[in-house]
């Protein structure tokens, strides 16, 4: 195993995070606080509680969990585009370092990220709001299995992209959209049926629905079947990952 | 030792183009090997499927007896490459990149050893810089430190010296004798017929695809070079015509040449000589001139 291969890509990342700490943190931050102002303080007075819960803490699982599955798609796919744009990837491909290290090395560092910019901002929320959590090692998992998870997806659409338009196209067109409309700023229980129906096709319900059960105990659907969905997509990515290096696709000519 | 070997090489693109034809080449331990051939010949395809950059369709490339596929985590441990683009990290700070590839080869970090490539390509002075700021001919000198970082057995440099100043490319040669003698292997590609003449050991030429010649660069020049003899007579000299004829010699003014080649021809300089003296010519001069590498690389890519 090439442990220090790994960690010489991961560091590399991380460094690339803290030479762009406006971007990568301070951007995020301060967007997550405008959703709080504007959503919570302005807009959140008027609704009331959503499930028994004050909807500024309601937004707050929601908030985050749109937040690093965005950083971790861009992040991921950033990372592994740019030495393919630069040309630098040739040093990656020439190292005696194997597919799965490779990607170790790159999806966790774009996980590390996203674990960090999430817990940031829990912590500025805290700014806000008074915070619950009544499960916070469930809260932790969720974090760090959903930011590898979309690191992953991430890693993928960067192989995939030959432009940077690409890159952007996935996260959005798809991305973006799903999570609005994935109860991020509202309970699935409030929509008419059909809506309802229809949201439960959707997979970030499924995120964001068990990680607000890791706050306040309560979710749109079973933590089990959250739990099991994160976990199909994360095998998913994996399986299409390793295809990728096995036939060399977008890499290798 | 054959340290690296290639055995039946090819490589088709799906447009249905074949950058390399049944390539079959050996490179020895210790040697310096040149590889020139023009535009789009196959010089950067085969190195990069020997480092792992493309992929064949079919033969076998073995490094120290391992195959590059099979065992490529002990094949790519013995190889440093320097790829033609200069490709780096432009926000990097160079002494950062050194230990990137370090790590990447899985070696354990020498800050010793890092000091050591930086102060024999000149770059200590810039080891705190960000690579973005360096010249066109010290970014080369950062590849090429990165690719030595892990201290690889084999160099591969692709046209390590296009677009280098002259000074940085002697500077370069010396360094690359240096690791000569410490036993790398140095396998590079180039457009300057110089750079081979000047470093190499053994010079292959590959023209569309295919190995044209693999020779030691001094039998290779013996070979298939051609000898002129000038020489420059004291005035004109009525049996000139018969002996010019003979000898199929080029008369310019008072300079007559006469050109062989030691694969096709005899010798008849001797024989040449010895009738202008019986013919009373007198000889003021005689130069010898050998073909050089790159009238030889022009007849053979030519062809």
């Amino acid at each position: 195993m090439n442990l220090r291969g790994i960690f010489a890509i991961y560091h590399f990342e991380m460094s690339r995070m803290f030479r762009t700490v406006s971007q990568s943190i301070a951007s995020p931050v301060l967007s997550t606080a405008l959703y709080f102002i504007v959503f919570g303080s302005a807009i959140g007075s008027k609704i009331g509680n959503i499930d028994g819960v004050n909807y500024t803490s309601f937004l707050v699982p929601g908030l985050i969990m749109l937040t690093i599955l965005n950083q971790s798609v861009s992040n991921a796919s950033f990372g592994i585009y740019f030495p393919k744009f630069s040309g630098t990837i040739y040093e990656i491909l020439s190292a005696p370092i194997s597919p799965i290290e490779i990607t170790c090395g790159y999806v966790l560092a774009a996980a590390s990220k996203s674990v960090l910019v999430g817990l940031i901002i829990l912590i500025t929320s805290a700014f806000f709001i008074e915070i619950t959590i009544l499960h916070p090692f469930w809260m932790l998992l969720f974090l760090i299995l959903m930011s590898i998870t979309f690191s992953l997806f991430g890693f993928i659409i960067g192989i995939w992209a030959n432009d940077f338009q690409k890159i952007q196209l996935i996260p959005s067109f798809i991305l973006t959209p799903l999570t609005f409309l994935g109860g991020s700023f509202y309970s699935i229980g409030m929509l008419p049926d059909f809506w309802q129906k229809l949201s439960y096709v959707n997979p970030i319900v499924y995120l964001i629905s068990s990680f607000r059960w890791s706050f306040y105990g309560k979710s749109d659907v079973n933590v089990v079947v959250s739990i099991s969905a994160t976990l199909f997509f994360l095998i998913l990515c994996m399986v299409f990952v390793s295809w990728i290096f096995k036939t060399g696709y977008k890499i290798k000519t | 030792m054959i340290v690296i070997d290639i055995k039946n090489l090819n490589k088709s693109y799906e447009n249905g183009l074949k950058a390399l034809k049944n390539i079959n080449l050996s490179v020895r331990s210790g040697e310096i090997f040149a590889l020139l051939g023009p535009n789009g010949a196959g010089k950067s395809t085969l190195i990069n499927i020997i480092c792992g950059i493309s992929k064949k369709t079919s033969g076998k490339v073995t490094i120290f007896g391992k195959d590059n596929i099979l065992d490529y985590k002990f094949t790519r441990s013995k190889i440093g490459l320097v790829p033609q683009e200069i490709a780096t990290d432009s926000f990097e700070k160079v002494i950062n990149t050194l230990k990137f590839s370090r790590g990447l080869f899985n070696k354990v970090p020498s800050d010793e050893y890092l000091s050591f490539i930086l102060k024999s390509l000149n770059l200590v002075t810039k080891k705190n810089n960000q690579i973005r700021t360096l010249s066109g001919g010290m970014k080369r000198r950062v590849m090429i430190a990165k690719a030595l970082s892990h201290e690889p057995k084999i160099l591969f440099l692709d046209e390590p010296t296009a677009g280098v100043d002259v000074n940085l490319r002697k500077t370069l040669w010396n360094f690359l004798n240096k690791l000569k003698k410490n036993g790398v292997t140095i396998f590079l590609t180039t457009h300057y017929i110089e750079e081979a003449e000047n470093i190499a050991d053994r010079i292959g030429i590959i023209n569309n695809g295919e190995i044209v010649i693999t020779e030691n660069k001094k039998k290779l020049i013996d070979k298939l070079g051609e000898k002129k003899i000038i020489i420059t007579i004291n005035s004109s000299h009525n049996k000139i015509s018969y002996i010019t004829k003979k000898y199929q010699l080029k008369k310019n003014k008072n300079k007559l040449s006469y050109i062989y080649n030691s694969k096709k021809n005899v010798d008849l300089s001797a024989s040449l000589l010895s009738d202008l003296v019986k013919s009373s010519v007198k000889i003021d001069d005689i130069e010898i001139e050998k073909s050089n590498l790159e009238e030889i690389f022009l007849n053979m890519v030519e062809k």
